[in-house]
């Protein structure tokens, strides 16, 4: 199978499913032809599609995510990109308040077929305001579909399914996955919400991990396979539907599990897996479920912290060879 | 010219300009070494307006500023070793190596922060004019920030707050046409931001962004206006930056005559040849000395960041709380 990088991956889904349905249009900050895109993930699409469907915004995140809103539920199918994560504080009214609940709140009348995706994730000395991951923020609100995928494949097929989805979807890319290849088929195809994927097959323990923490878990599995310990990685692609099913089957079969992600610990997802991991599977495990997580600070700016203060390869395999006796 | 200002006056202005300068082609340099981590936007081309806004004010007044920082630091009198040393990421620079560019914070001398949020600092600017009315009469509230910044909500919402209450704050915008890949004039219908002041019930004042006299001539009159309680002011410098936005920008996306013609009316190159030279017959020699001390300088707060030590990984988890939580 050919290999693309996740941003040419995210690239084509956008501009297939703009050629599927003329009602998709594109809203953010210097998305347009002088720009592409902060990450370049709309290259070449305002060339195809035009102005007035690639449409450059001024800085203004709250009405552009508003105005994406108010699209959405009279017929278009806006796909906002929020230039970083962390500039989606700025339209928290239009995403929660607004986009959230419109449905719930109009007796099911209004249905928000939005798609607001953006980068996060830290590694580049972009410092405290450029490089948080907010995921579990929106994970709270109900009303929303929370998707953060690894891979270019799962970039793809995830977010060709978010533009079809009628309920709003919140779409994390990660910024240090962008320039990451691996396999994508040339035809199409689409990856339902709510389906975990197995990354690596193994027996002694589960990691489920999300986003840039699979990459790292994956060379932490390879390099325990080395040293006996069969280590299985499962990425859950989409935290709200949550697949409660491959996750906890796994954990049923290797009687351990390690939650990684690279947001604050503290109140992060990782506790709602732990908790629906002890709903489910609990008279399975061998060992007390453990969490690694950010360190509950800022993103600081310089290399050497901004690296202390995320999971890292060696910490995972620290927390597994803690877990496996 | 303003007759007002004496020869030490405007040396001091060139000095500050060239300081702001030199600074950043030298930052930009070494950001293209991989010296500097992470990115930075450069002030390079802008120095006009920081230079003839802050030589109105105190470090007892305050600014706000933006991503675009490091010239609003220095006019208002921030040591460049400590900002070259955050940079760099140093345990020595003003945040302790966790703020970087966007970060640069100063309280000795009233400069509440870069900010990486677009739009972020003019509340806060806003806040800081309330402290003043409220505590201290007579000091004044600096917000800078971008024409793109212009078309966020704070910007409407802060300007009509400070209006309404009559705070000592003037807003600062710098238009340098763009935002990022951006031209104002396609995101917003009406290119002069200062037009928007008549709809708050404040005045607008449009200055020539590449002229430090002018800058300096109607931010005076802005500044003491709020002094003496008169309220907010939009002040709307037309400016244009030198290089691209940030790390990696070629700038593409700006016709080159624009570029040329902008280029021709720099600030620095025209004060020095055009007011100093030309009309002041300040000595050469005197104009070259400052800036061999301004090249020393800057050689001197390079060697001190690469010198400096990065921070101990234990220091991630301090600055976060007052005190540890436990
Ligand atoms: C709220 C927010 N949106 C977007 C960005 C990304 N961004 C950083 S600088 C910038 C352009 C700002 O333009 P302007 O206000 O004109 O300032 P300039 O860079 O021209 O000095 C953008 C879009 C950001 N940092 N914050
Ligand atoms: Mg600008």
């Amino acid at each position: 199978m050919r290999e693309i990088k996740y941003v040419e991956a995210l690239n084509e889904a956008l501009k297939e499913e703009m050629e599927r349905d003329p009602d998709v249009i594109l809203l953010g900050e210097d998305i347009g032809k002088e720009w592409q895109g902060a990450f370049k993930v709309t290259k070449g699409l305002e060339e195809i599609f035009g102005p007035e469907r690639v449409r450059n915004t001024p800085i203004s995140e709250n009405s552009f995510v508003g105005c994406g809103v108010g699209a959405a539920m009279t017929g278009l199918k806006p796909v906002v990109e929020i230039m970083f994560g962390d500039l989606i504080l700025l339209a928290m009214d239009q995403i929660i308040n607004q986009a959230a609940k419109m449905r719930y709140m109009s007796g099911g009348q209004a249905s928000v077929p939005i798609v607001i995706r953006t980068p996060f994730g830290s590694g580049g000395s972009y410092a405290s305001h450029h490089s948080q991951s907010l995921e579990a923020l929106f994970t709270h609100i109900p009303g929303l579909i929370v998707v953060q995928p690894s891979t270019p494949y799962d970039a793809k097929g995830l977010l060709k399914t978010a533009i079809r989805s009628i309920d709003p979807v919140m779409f994390f890319e990660h910024k240090f996955i962008y320039k990451k290849s691996g396999p994508v088929p040339e035809d199409e195809y689409l990856i339902p919400f709510g389906e975990a994927d197995i990354k690596i097959e193994g027996s002694d323990l589960t990691i489920i991990a999300t986003s840039m923490m699979v990459w790292h878990s994956i060379k932490v599995a390879k390099e325990l396979k080395n040293e006996g310990i069969s280590v299985e990685v499962v990425d859950p692609r989409t935290l709200v539907p949550l697949d409660k099913k491959t996750i906890s089957d796994s954990v049923k079969k290797t009687g351990r599990a390690l939650i990684v992600h690279e947001a604050v610990s503290r109140g992060g997802f990782s506790g709602e897996i732990t908790k629906m991991i002890i709903d489910e599977a609990f008279d399975y495990l061998d060992a007390p479920i453990k969490t690694l997580g950010g360190l509950p600070t800022p993103i600081p700016f310089t290399p050497n912290l901004e690296k202390f203060v995320v999971p890292d390869p060696k910490r995972i395999k620290k927390a597994v060879i803690e877990l496996v006796p | 010219m303003d007759e007002d200002l004496t020869d030490p006056q405007l040396l001091q202005m060139f000095e500050i300009m060239y300081k702001i300068r030199q600074f950043e082609l030298t930052a930009y340099d070494l950001l293209g070494q991989n010296m500097i981590p992470g990115t930075l936007h450069t002030y390079a081309g802008e120095e006009a307006v920081a230079t003839g806004v802050c030589l109105n004010l105190t470090d007892e007044d305050y600014v706000s500023s933006t991503h675009r920082g490091h010239g609003h630091c220095i006019a208002k009198g921030a040591d460049i070793n400590k900002m070259m040393a955050e940079l760099f990421g140093k345990k020595t620079g003003y945040c302790k190596g966790k703020g970087g560019s966007m970060h640069i914070t100063d309280f000795k001398v009233g400069m509440l922060g870069a900010n990486g949020i677009v739009g972020a600092g003019i509340p806060i600017a806003v806040g800081a004019g309330l402290t003043c009315k409220l505590k201290y009469p007579g000091r004044v509230s600096v917000a800078f920030f971008g024409d793109g910044a212009s078309n966020q909500g704070t910007f409407h919402e802060s300007i009509n707050l400070a209006a309404a209450w009559n705070l000592p704050v003037i807003f600062v915008c710098e238009n340098n046409l763009y935002a990022m890949g951006t031209d104002i004039r396609k995101v917003t219908a009406n290119p002069n931001i200062a037009d928007r002041a008549i709809g708050y019930g404040i005045k607008g004042i449009i200055a020539d962004g590449m002229d430090v006299l002018d800058v300096y001539k109607k931010a005076k009159e802005a500044i003491e206006h709020a002094r003496n309680g008169g309220g907010p002011t939009l002040l709307e410098c037309k400016t244009y930056r030198i290089k691209g936005h940030s790390r990696y920008d070629p700038a593409l996306y700006r016709p080159k005559e624009e570029v040329e013609e902008w280029m021709k009316r720099d600030c620095i190159t025209n004060f020095k040849e055009k007011i100093l030279i030309g009309e002041k017959h300040i000595d050469q020699n005197v104009i070259h000395e400052i800036e061999q001390k301004i090249i020393r300088q800057i050689e001197q707060a390079v060697n001190f960041a690469k010198e400096s030590p990065f921070p101990e990984n234990s220091s991630a988890l301090e600055d976060v709380y007052a005190e540890d939580l436990k």
